[in-house]
């Protein structure tokens, strides 16, 4: 019994705005669940009273002074733009304007 | 003034004759720079040489000299930088197409802090794909020969930046090791390189792949050239969150501490049976001469690691697909030509812009993250994580430092693993578990197979214990001469 078919895999590439052709996503549903099978194996062992670990070397973080500081201009923020319009990035119209359909 | 001879230089040689006014760094950089010219053509290390900046700073770096001041530590050192360090003014792509044209308006820590200690960026090395993989056959422009036998791969993914060390296409690079990438590339390829501890050294403009795992680090052809670039590196950076407060050691120093008191552990589970017999020969001679040295061996095991490789893949690929959600078509890099939502402008920018393996990371990442699945996935990885982590912290109670073999191979033929991800993942058994207890670990040559093929040790230490690596590392160095093995130059 297969760990992941393909509709499983069409579903996370729409989750990860990850467009893919059919063949890309018949052969990574094969490689998925060869590579799940091999990943099962740490649910076989106990860690019951493990606490996740989630940096490699404790230390107190120290929080920064929340001021302000000189930071990239606009014009450097936007020099690397696909599209821009003045100092905005361009994005496809998300909300429909006045006249138009949904 | 004499001419200097790059091919095989150190790094110490190249600085001293720079401030000594032996040679000029104008003229160090005009001898790689003709290297580069000749020769990488076959062996593709670099995806960006920028010559002019080059240029620009080696004259700057004389009239120092000149002015009679001191440059620096790495006085007009030329190295190179893999393509993951964002670099003020010259494009950044991290391997792969969906960054193609991104010239960063700001500058990672450790190219700003090499440059201040007088090194001089030659230009920027090939690697895997946002450094996913083993092979460096994941760049999205080009594939690196290894210089020992340009039919096979360099490793990876700092494949360009070993290899442009061990072909004298610089004299000393950076990379960056997520669970083997610095030591495994040094490993194939015959040169040193060393994963610090986690936040020893600053990730602050260094492309992310996987956060918690990212270590940037150094290669050199010696082990005294990786301890000197790493002094240069480490230490804290405000703008890195997860940067180590503590001072920095003296590394250099420590490659000439001698071994006496030292306990060196030999984990039963990185040396079996079955493994290459010439890998094995090789590191077992490497360790039989580092107690012929005065350390003392002491068998220790690690038992967790046969989880460390599932444990690896899940907490990369999350991470990874957490971090590559940046690229979206909207501020940087590539974007799909036409697209009439929001929607479809992230998935076309998306699907066309990134290559095989950081989709496959992606898909298998939001598979483990997603709504249902965490717990079981990623969180039960992060609790392996520290079963693994404390592993490394028994034994560091039983000795100072463990030896063991970076990878189960020497360097395979180009094509050879590309069509099964999987077996190219098991190939990094033994440098994920450090990277997953974020201890220091440095790879060096310790031998030859009978092609001509480098083998590598690796040596690993307990957190901030870099000087205990480097004291081992140093003395077998002395004791050996594999780093001296120059590769031919490719015809």
């Amino acid at each position: 019994m297969p760990r992941i078919q393909p509709d499983e895999v069409r579903t996370i590439a729409a989750l990860a705005r990850l467009r893919l052709s059919e063949t890309e996503i018949e052969r990574m549903t094969h490689e998925l669940d060869a590579i799940l099978e091999y990943i099962d194996t740490v649910k076989n062992l106990d860690t019951g009273n493990t606490e996740p670990m989630t940096h490699a070397v404790p230390f107190d973080c120290p929080l920064r002074q929340d001021k302000p500081k000189p930071s990239l201009s606009v014009e450097e923020a936007l020099q690397n733009a696909p599209r821009r319009r003045d100092s905005f990035f361009e994005v496809p119209r998300i909300v429909p304007g006045a006249g138009e359909g949904s | 003034m004499a001419a200097p001879q790059v091919k095989g230089a150190s790094i110490a040689e190249l600085a001293d004759g720079v401030r000594a006014q032996k040679w000029k760094a104008r003229e160090l950089v005009e001898s790689y720079l003709d290297r580069i010219a000749r020769l990488d053509g076959r062996l593709g290390c670099y995806l960006l040489v920028d010559a002019d900046g080059a240029r620009r700073r080696a004259d700057q770096i004389d009239a120092t000299v000149a002015a009679g001041r001191d440059p620096g530590l790495l006085a007009g050192v030329p190295i190179g930088l893999k393509d993951i360090f964002v670099t003020r003014g010259l494009q950044t792509t991290a391997g792969s197409k969906i960054l193609r044209g991104f010239v960063p308006p700001y500058e990672s820590t450790v190219s700003a802090r090499l440059a201040a200690a007088g090194a001089i960026a030659l230009g920027k090395l090939n690697m895997d794909e946002f450094a996913m993989g083993s092979s460096n056959e994941n760049s999205a422009f080009k594939p690196v020969h290894n210089p020992w036998d340009l039919e096979r791969v360099p490793g990876g993914s700092s494949g360009g930046s070993a290899a442009s060390v061990a072909a004298s296409l610089c004299a000393g690079s950076l990379g960056t090791d997520t669970g083997g990438s610095i030591r495994q590339p040094a490993s194939l390829c015959g040169v040193a390189g060393m994963k610090p501890t986690y936040g020893r050294v600053s990730r602050y403009g260094v492309i992310a792949f996987a956060s918690s795992l990212d270590h940037p680090g150094p290669f050199g052809r010696t082990v005294e050239d990786v301890a000197t670039l790493l002094e240069v590196i480490a230490g804290h950076d405000p703008c890195d969150a997860t940067s180590i407060p503590s001072p920095v050691g003296r590394y250099r120093q420590a490659c000439d501490a001698g071994l006496a008191g030292m306990r060196v552990g030999v984990p039963e589970e990185y040396l079996q049976a079955g493994m290459d017999p010439e890998v094995e020969a090789a590191v077992r001679g490497a360790i039989d001469e580092i107690a012929r040295a005065g350390a003392k061996l002491v068998p220790v095991s690690l038992p967790h690691t046969q989880y460390a490789v599932a444990t690896y893949y899940l907490v990369c690929t999350a991470e990874a697909s957490s971090n590559l959600a940046r690229y979206d078509g909207v501020r940087y890099g590539h974007r799909t030509a036409e697209a009439s939502s929001l929607e479809e402008l992230y998935s076309k920018t998306r699907g066309e812009g990134f290559g095989t393996e950081p989709k496959r990371r992606i898909i298998l990442g939001t598979y483990v993250l997603r709504s249902g699945y965490y717990e079981a996935y990623y969180g039960k990885a992060l609790r392996v994580r520290r079963k693994i982590a404390d592993d490394f912290r028994a034994v560091f109670d039983k000795c100072d430092v463990l030896a063991t073999p970076t990878s189960p191979t020497a360097a395979f033929k180009l094509g050879e693993r590309q069509a099964d991800p999987l077996q190219m993942y098991l190939a990094d058994i033994y440098t994920v578990a450090p990277a997953l207890a974020g201890v220091p670990a440095l790879s060096q040559c310790c031998g030859f197979t009978k092609g001509n093929l480098p083998i590598g040790l690796q040596l690993i230490g307990p957190p901030l214990g870099e000087e205990a690596v480097f004291r081992v590392a140093g003395e077998y160095q002395r004791r050996s001469d594999w780093h001296k093995r120059l590769p031919e130059d490719p015809s």
